[in-house]
């Protein structure tokens, strides 16, 4: 067991785990915050996509020692004070999402990328998506979203 | 999918590192994860130990260093996007990183995990050979300089030794240079990867996925060094090369494709 201390939506977190323990495991069943999908498994989908120290990652191909000493945000930690983020709030006006599967992490995914890029071209957000998949194929909505994100300021 | 059982460590300074690598042979080092992780869930690796890297201070920063641009080998894939001294001394090395995987790999994936791992398909791999870099490891007897040409050792094998840690990657300043690859999508791997820069005054090139390692295209810069023209030359892009056949190409194909992207990298070179 390795002992890791992490912060996960604002909340110290601390516990003996498996090195073993991928973080979206973690999070998923040992903290409940199930928001965060487990689609592929494999690195591929981002349906798992959090934020560690503010960057997108994909929480299937991260152990949770590495996240020791952390700052985690998950999509239950976006809303402050029972509104939406203007992410989700984009993504919920402009229906950008069909099953909704993959949507906690396209808006995590974008989250992060408006703050490396806060007002992308198409082409931008297109390529700055790249890591998800949406198997709706619902792409067009939600590159709508994240536009409407970021003229909302995201 | 979950990983066979391991011990995890995490080592404090590059001496520690060392010192933890030395007291099992089945530990490896983890950087980024984004080779070694995946590799654990499929159960193709199966390390007893692993010495996590990706914390140490000081092994993250691109720096001139005289004629040289020195690179920190945990400098993140996204790192080496955005720097300032890489866009105005080897842009190429920008360039290719930015084909890497994904934003979110990129957010933690490392230049030197991706060249330790050794991936015939590596897109740093090519990009690193083309440059004529040399990378810098640190192991129990002190620090080495291994040529880039001399690293790759075979598929997924590198010249380090058990205990020893790639700490730097040094290249020249090369202002231009082109990274080409043709995949079926952005996560796959290359199918081709075409590197090419001028180099000293010389037009080398450099493939990914035509081999057991990342190669160097002699067959062409040697007809460049003729007087061929980039047409003439790219079409010996296959000579000595022994490309693999998978679900995405056969070995028709990835020869085909090489000989049509270098000539296109030459072409924008």
């Amino acid at each position: 067991m390795t002992n890791v201390a992490l912060t996960v939506n604002g909340v110290r977190h601390e516990a003996d785990v498996e090195p073993r323990l991928l973080l979206v495991y973690y999070l998923r069943e040992t903290l409940g915050l199930k928001g965060t999908n487990v689609g592929c498994d494999t690195s591929s989908c981002g349906a798992c996509t959090i934020l560690v120290d503010g960057q997108s990652v994909k929480s299937c191909t991260l152990l949770t020692a590495q996240a020791d000493g952390s700052d985690v945000t998950t999509i239950e930690g976006l809303a402050a004070d029972g509104e939406l983020h203007p992410v989700q709030q984009a993504f919920h006006e402009q229906h950008a999402l069909q099953c909704g599967y993959c949507t906690p992490g396209f808006v995590m995914a974008t989250v992060s990328l408006l703050q490396e890029n806060p007002s992308p071209s198409e082409e931008e957000i297109r390529h700055g998506l790249e890591g998800n998949l949406c198997r709706c194929t619902g792409y067009h909505n939600i590159v709508r979203a994240v536009e409407a994100a970021a003229r909302a300021g995201a | 999918m979950i990983p066979a059982a391991f011990e995890y460590a995490r080592a404090g300074s590059v001496e520690e590192a060392i010192e933890l690598l030395g007291r099992d042979e089945d530990a490896k080092v983890l950087a980024g994860g984004h080779s070694l992780i995946p590799a654990l869930k499929l159960r193709i690796a199966r390390p007893s130990v692993l010495v996590d890297i990706g914390r140490l201070e000081g092994l993250s920063y691109v720096r001139e260093d005289g004629d040289v641009v020195a690179i920190g080998a945990l400098t993140r894939h996204a790192a080496l996007v955005r720097d300032p001294v890489l866009a105005a001394r080897c842009p190429l090395i920008a360039h290719a990183a930015e084909l890497v995987g994904d934003p979110q790999v990129r957010h933690l994936g490392t230049i030197g995990g991706s060249l330790a791992h050794a991936d015939p398909a590596s897109d740093l791999g090519a990009v690193a050979l083309v440059l004529d870099g040399e990378l810098v490891a640190r192991g129990p007897n002190g620090e080495r300089t291994i040529p880039m040409t001399e690293f790759f050792t075979g598929p997924f094998t590198n010249a380090l030794g058990p205990q020893e840690l790639l700490t730097e990657i040094r290249v020249p300043t090369v202002e231009r240079g082109v990274y080409l690859k043709y995949q079926r999508s952005v996560r796959d791997w290359a199918t081709v990867g075409v590197a090419a820069a001028v180099v000293d005054g010389r037009v080398q090139v450099g493939l990914a996925s035509m081999g057991a390692t990342p190669l160097r295209a002699s067959a062409v810069e040697e007809a460049l060094a003729g007087g061929a023209s980039p047409a003439d030359a790219a079409a010996r892009a296959g000579d000595g090369t022994e490309p693999p056949a998978d679900v995405n190409a056969s070995s028709e194909y990835r020869a085909h494709l090489a000989r049509v992207l270098v000539r296109r990298a030459l072409e924008q070179l």
